[in-house]
């Protein structure tokens, strides 16, 4: 059963096809990545889906229901977590609010003016900074904390409203090596557990290599690979657009 | 039909004057990102000086030399003020800067006052242009017909220094990103102060070509600075010929404005010669939400935040909600304390309409990230929703109350829907608008509001109509209001609304509708501010547009300032002092506006984080729970 599917979307920024033509699905449970050098349409792909941007045309369905040209809240709302690619909290609040917020506003409190916010879903909150190892700088200022651990949180108030499709933008950007894999490996353990689908940008190849239940290959906004880890290691398009022909001074070097 | 054509060259011959002082704030908010309320300042300052030289010094020489003269001290004043001031709080955030330059209109306002006197001074006629051409059958002075052409000359001259010469390159890199900029290499110092140099130039050159025209007088500053204002946001931060193209826009709305003249709708006349206030404000908003940058502007370049990030906010600690409970218990039994003098009483109503009109204003400006530059148009409809109750339907004084809530609740459910679209600067020129678009309604609808007479004989009833009853009634209402906003801001909503302000991104991908929360806060705070209204047309017994202009907005803005915006006590602390400060130092010296003026710069310099910002820093810092 497919969980997401996405039907031959378009997005072109003047003359430049972002995207073009692109079409995939995720099936349910899966763990899916999309690679691709520097410009090749990713994260205008991924604003698509999570409708920060309006695709010029084709569509995209989660579970029979047509997302195009929804505005993130209501996406959201059918049961879509996201994290961004440079994080974004609440920096005027703890840790654990933050995450009481996408659980306040996933029980639909959002303009309740009198029971104090401190309150309410803290248990849940600190349940889910548990997971995500969290618990300990649950009282601290979101904006102290480090690079990392600010990725955690952030995983944190993705699952507050129980997401069955999650959306990562390239969520280990800017970390070390080390914590890279923690990341991904804690990620890959929560939502084994629930169900969830994911569908991740990523730069590094050993996570995507190690983690990813299948690879998609964008360049140049066209989709050119679909495929397990083994057969995009050896696929020649994706050599090609990753590592060149080999041919670019091949010719310089026979003239000289 | 030539009525029309002959007011529309009047409306020219006026846009050059707004073009001037309009370009100069431009240039100076594009490279420096300081919206200089003391740009009207430098204006009226340059009419002043050209007038002096015009009379003094006489002549030709007087007259012509005087007006180059003048637009060169002028502009050195401004380097001046520069290097002074502004330079120690570039990294300061915006509102401070926006504060400290406040501060500097008051203090230009009081210097001019002392050196030249509070009468109008009309200035000679241009020497060599005292004539009138026939223009359409009419007589239109020469001078006029001068200045229609120096404008676009001016704007000439300004697009091509702009355009081809180093200066100007480094000017518009400025703009665009003034921290790659200096990342260049370039000096920022001498860059900043060379604009603000040549910003105050064409301030003081707009105000010296004036003095054939208009008298100088101590009321330019903050008229001059509204239209400004006006011109700057519809033509596009930054872009001078968006500043002309809005200037003759604006000129030339007035201009028609006049020439319809009295209409009559099947017996019922409007007078539009009278609206041009309002036309001026509504060309405004109608251009802001259509084009939110304005004609020719262009989104704001992204400038990093330098202010110091919050604090997640904390419920009272035992030792505030015992300081909460003495200052409540002092001020309930204030009657009995101060009885011998009944003035306190009297201080203390107007301090306590003062808190709440901050404490709701800082409800948007702090947590809800909104700078609303025209709060003064809830507090308005608030005033005159009781007053005119009271004066047309004879309403009982409690009813009367209760309709200054709810009509300042509509007016903000109405302003705020467009306000909440726009941001930043472009959100508080927004809200400035309706300000003065209520204003003006007031001003000139006299039929109903009573016009610039206002409405009188608003008296409290029995049992508040002694000192003490009313009091207590105003301390009840203001304690009420602080404590429900406070409420509002612990709870669920509170927490949204700086939510979509910390991230707006983030927000709107946790389900948050960031618009909605915020347009709700903006009704909210209209509301509480309604009630300060209401409560200061019975207080005062009367109500007229004075007490409801620019100025009482910017009081607020002071006063949420002055006690920390970062605060939730801040703005009571913050309007408590300002209050008093005003009555008190208002009743000591003439000079009240400089005095007032200094100790604004000298808190802004010494306390950058407000009063309470500043004890908080003092105080321990709590430690963190286990």
């Amino acid at each position: 059963m497919s969980d997401l599917s996405i039907r031959s979307l378009s997005k072109a920024f003047g003359g430049v096809r972002a995207v073009n033509e692109v079409s995939f699905e995720v099936k349910r449970g899966e763990f899916l990545a999309m690679i691709g050098p520097n410009g090749a349409g990713k994260s205008t792909c991924f604003n698509m889906i999570n409708g920060q941007l309006a695709p010029d045309s084709g569509s995209i369905w989660f579970e029979e229901k047509n997302l195009t040209g929804l505005v993130p809240r209501d996406i959201w709302r059918l049961g879509v977590g996201r994290t961004f690619q440079v994080t974004a909290t609440f920096g005027s609040m703890t840790v654990a609010e933050n995450v009481q917020m996408a659980l306040i506003s996933h029980a639909g409190e959002t303009f309740r003016l009198w029971k104090p916010a401190a309150s309410r879903h803290r248990e849940r909150a600190l349940d889910l900074l548990h997971q995500v190892g969290m618990h300990e700088a649950a009282d601290r200022p979101s904006r102290e904390l480090a690079y990392g651990d600010v990725k955690r949180i952030e995983l944190a108030i993705a699952l507050a409203n129980d997401p069955r499709l999650l959306l990562m933008d390239e969520p280990t950007a800017g970390m070390a090596p080390r914590e890279r894999n923690d990341l991904i490996a804690l990620v890959k353990r929560l939502v084994v557990e629930r169900g969830i689908s994911v569908l991740f940008t990523e730069h590094s190849m050993d996570v995507v290599f190690a983690f990813a239940d299948r690879i998609i290959v964008l360049a140049r906004g066209k989709l050119i690979a679909d495929g397990n880890a083994k057969s995009i290691r050896d696929n020649p398009q994706v050599r090609e657009v990753y590592f060149g022909t080999g041919k670019t001074f091949a010719r310089a070097g026979a003239a000289t | 039909m030539s009525s029309f054509l002959f007011q529309a060259l009047n409306g020219l011959s006026a846009a050059s004057g707004l073009f001037f002082v309009a370009a100069g704030l431009s240039l100076i908010f594009g490279v420096t990102r300081i919206v200089n309320i003391a740009h009207g300042s430098l204006y009226m300052v340059g009419t002043y000086i050209a007038y002096s030289f015009a009379t003094v010094v006489g002549g030709m020489l007087g007259f012509w030399g005087g007006i180059i003269a003048t637009a060169i001290i002028v502009g050195i004043i401004g380097a001046v003020i520069e290097v002074l001031l502004l330079r120690r709080i570039y990294r300061a955030p915006e509102l401070f800067q926006l504060l400290a330059t406040f501060a500097l209109v008051l203090v230009i306002n009081d210097a001019t006052l002392w050196l030249w006197g509070p009468e109008d001074l009309l200035g000679p006629r241009a020497p060599g242009l005292r004539g009138a051409v026939e223009v359409l059958g009419r007589q239109l002075p020469t001078y006029d017909l001068f200045l229609i052409f120096i404008g676009p000359a001016v704007l000439i001259v300004l697009h091509f220094a702009l355009a081809r010469t180093r200066f100007g390159r480094l000017v518009r890199a400025a703009t665009q990103d003034r921290e790659m900029v200096s990342a260049l290499g370039v000096n920022q110092a001498v860059l900043f102060t060379a604009v603000f140099a040549l910003g105050s130039f064409l301030s003081g050159l707009g105000g010296a070509l004036q003095v054939a025209r208009e008298p100088a007088n101590l009321a330019m500053d903050l008229t001059v600075i509204g239209d400004a204002f006006v011109v700057v946001v519809v033509g596009g931060m930054g872009s001078i010929t968006g500043a002309y193209l809005a200037a003759v826009l604006i000129a030339e709305v007035k201009a028609l404005c006049i020439a319809i003249g009295v209409v009559d709708f099947g017996g019922f006349s409007v007078n539009f010669s009278k609206m041009t206030l309002v036309a001026e404000f509504l060309v405004m908003a109608v251009v802001l939400i259509a084009r939110p940058y304005g004609l020719l502007g262009r989104e704001q370049g992204a400038v990093r935040s330098v202010a110091e990030p919050e604090e997640p906010i904390r419920p009272a600690t035992r030792g505030l909600k015992l300081a909460g409970v003495t200052v409540l218990a002092v001020l309930i039994y204030m009657p009995l304390i101060a009885q011998d003098s009944p003035y306190v009483l009297v201080l203390g109503v107007d301090v306590l309409i003062a808190v709440l009109f901050a404490a709701s204003l800082h409800f948007i400006m702090g947590p809800g990230g909104m700078h609303s530059f025209g709060h003064a148009a809830y507090f308005g409809l608030g005033a005159y929703g009781t007053a005119l109750l009271v004066k047309w339907l004879a309403a009982p004084m409690l009813l009367g109350l209760a309709a200054a809530p709810l009509l300042a609740l509509l007016g903000a459910l109405l302003f705020g829907w467009f306000a909440v679209r726009l941001s930043g600067v472009y959100l508080a020129m927004l809200t400035l608008a309706f300000a003065q678009i209520v204003w003006a309604a007031v001003f000139q609808w006299e039929g109903l509001t009573g016009g610039s007479n206002g409405v009188v004989g608003v008296w409290p009833t029995a049992p508040f109509d002694t000192r003490e009853t009313f009091y207590l009634l105003t301390l009840a209402l203001a304690v009420i209001g602080v404590l429900l906003l406070r409420r509002f801001l612990f709870a669920p909503f509170g927490y949204a609304m700086r939510a979509g302000r910390d991230s707006p991104l983030r927000a709107e991908a946790i389900g948050i509708d960031v618009k909605r929360v915020h347009w709700l806060a903006f009704a909210i705070a209209g509301a509480v501010c309604g009630v300060g209204g209401g409560i200061f047309a019975f207080a005062k017994g009367s109500i007229s547009p004075e007490t409801i202009g620019v100025g009482r907005s910017i009081d607020g803005l002071v006063m949420v300032l002055l006690g920390g915006i970062q605060t939730l006590t801040g703005p009571i602390v913050g309007a408590s002092v300002y209050a008093t400060l005003q009555d008190t130092i208002m009743r000591q010296t003439e000079f009240w506006r400089a005095m007032l003026g200094g100790i604004i710069l000298l808190l802004v310099l010494a306390f950058p984080s407000g009063i309470v910002g500043a004890l908080a820093k003092f105080a321990p810092r709590r430690k963190d729970q286990p």
